[in-house]
């Protein structure tokens, strides 16, 4: 797993960069915003400790939040999310387990499985990071409605950006 | 002893989630005090120097833009203060009101970073304390009011957007003189509303809106926008009106912090007042 190590570094300061540079400035319609640097936690490897994802999922949310002056709300969701990921990742293990030596991205375990995956996962996240950023129910429709839209938004940046990814295909 | 131990073993994962998610929820709790702690805000010299290179790479692209809103900015400013002087090269103007002899001191100052899709909108300024800005100044651009400054720094401050749902400004119709507070209710970043106007006023679509004057903030007769629609419930006595910001706070680059070296009399003399 250690041969993995440049990736995810790679990776943490890529995401993080796009979301605070490139992405915090797209509003489509108004108020739908991607949040790509998920991206981040889903892909950690399967065998990640579960202190280690909790922790690096705070880190990359409190990232986040220092670039957006949202001090504590990324950081939740993130972490909320990064605490889901492994029920869901058992939920969703395929008959013969998940192979060592694989990641859980597109190329390994193909685009069905991926996108349910982190479908779920991007759901909960939104929801989580919504709710928490408006804080009362009152408007609970709008909110709902910007998390919908907000998911699928990034839901399509995400399979985009797994396109690109790199990583051996195994064909499964 | 042992068993307690074995417990949190075998569930250190479901605990270390509740430890730190408490943190983060207590963090967005505590916002208004972690806000103040200028480290972990957008005023940190780390992140705040980063958006300034972004935006000075940025700013190349749209000069010809930039240039323009200066221009436009210039002449407007030349035709509105045939009496004020320039007080050093760094663009530093002393106003005297002829009116109530009040004394605003504008400084100009650079948007590095902005944002209008949250409920929650802060902008980032490239000047702070070492330049003279204090907490608690207005913020306008040349199409009316932006915000009032919240942290600063040395070098850089953070605002307080219009588009902030904790933000209320002091606001009055031009034409009458009734005046409310102007207040954003998330959503688009084109309209606000304004309340508190009673129901006997003459409101009109198209009507101008402006700063009351009322607040120590602003000065009086600052554009805010336009009335777009008026509402008035059956059995309500007061209007609720929707009004078209002047500002375009997508397309912001330039915006002037207003000093008022006088407010801190006026509010001891206020205070003073209030405890007789």
């Amino acid at each position: 797993m250690i041969s993995y190590l440049p990736r995810y570094i790679f990776n943490f300061f890529f995401f993080i960069l796009i979301q605070v540079l490139v992405l915090n400035n797209i509003q489509f319609s108004g108020f739908v915003n991607p949040y790509l640097y998920v991206l981040f936690i889903i892909t950690l490897p399967f065998e990640t400790p579960g202190w280690l994802l909790l922790v690096l999922g705070f880190v990359t949310g409190i990232s986040v939040d220092i670039f957006s002056n949202t001090i504590g709300m990324h950081a939740s969701a993130a972490v909320f999310m990064a605490f889901l990921r492994p029920y869901v990742l058992r939920a969703f293990a395929p008959r013969e387990e998940y192979q060592p030596g694989t990641i859980p991205i597109m190329n390994h375990y193909g685009f069905s499985w991926f996108f349910r995956y982190a479908f779920i996962l991007v759901l909960a996240h939104h929801l989580f990071l919504f709710y928490v950023e408006v804080f009362s129910l009152t408007h609970f429709f709008s909110t709902l409605w910007r998390v919908i839209a907000s998911s699928a938004f990034t839901m399509l940046l995400i399979i985009v950006s797994q396109l690109f990814s790199r990583g051996k295909s195994r064909g499964r | 002893m042992r068993n307690f131990i074995r417990f949190i073993i075998k569930h250190h994962f479901v605990i270390l989630f509740v430890i730190i998610e408490l943190i983060s929820i207590l963090f967005v709790v505590n916002y208004n005090a972690y806000q103040r702690s200028v480290f972990l805000s957008s005023s940190n010299r780390v992140s705040a120097g980063m958006y300034g290179t972004f935006s000075e790479g940025a700013e190349y692209l749209m000069l010809r833009q930039i240039n323009k809103e200066l221009a436009q900015e210039n002449a407007y400013l030349r035709s509105r203060l045939p009496e004020s002087f320039k007080a050093s090269k760094d663009y530093f103007q002393l106003v005297f009101d002829s009116l109530s002899q009040q004394e605003y001191v504008y400084r100009a100052a650079k948007v590095i970073n902005n944002s209008t899709n949250k409920r929650f909108n802060y902008i980032t300024l490239n000047k702070g304390a070492n330049n003279g800005i204090e907490p608690e100044m207005g913020v306008i651009s040349s199409r009316g009011v932006v915000g009032i400054v919240k942290n600063v720094s040395d070098n850089y401050s953070t605002v307080i957007s219009v588009l902030n749902t904790r933000m209320k400004v002091s606001a009055r119709l031009k034409e009458s003189g009734f005046f409310g507070a102007l207040e954003w209710h998330g959503g688009a970043y084109q309209y606000a509303y304004l309340r508190e106007i009673p129901r006997h006023a003459n409101v009109n679509v198209g009507d101008v809106i402006e700063t009351s004057g009322y607040s120590s903030i602003f000065p009086g007769g600052i554009l805010i926008g336009t009335v777009q629609e008026v509402d008035l419930q059956t059995g309500e006595s007061f209007y609720e009106i929707k009004v078209k910001l002047s500002v375009d706070y997508k397309n912001l680059s330039y915006v002037e912090v207003i000093g008022h070296p006088l407010k801190v009399e006026q509010i001891n003399l206020e205070k003073e007042t209030i405890n007789d």
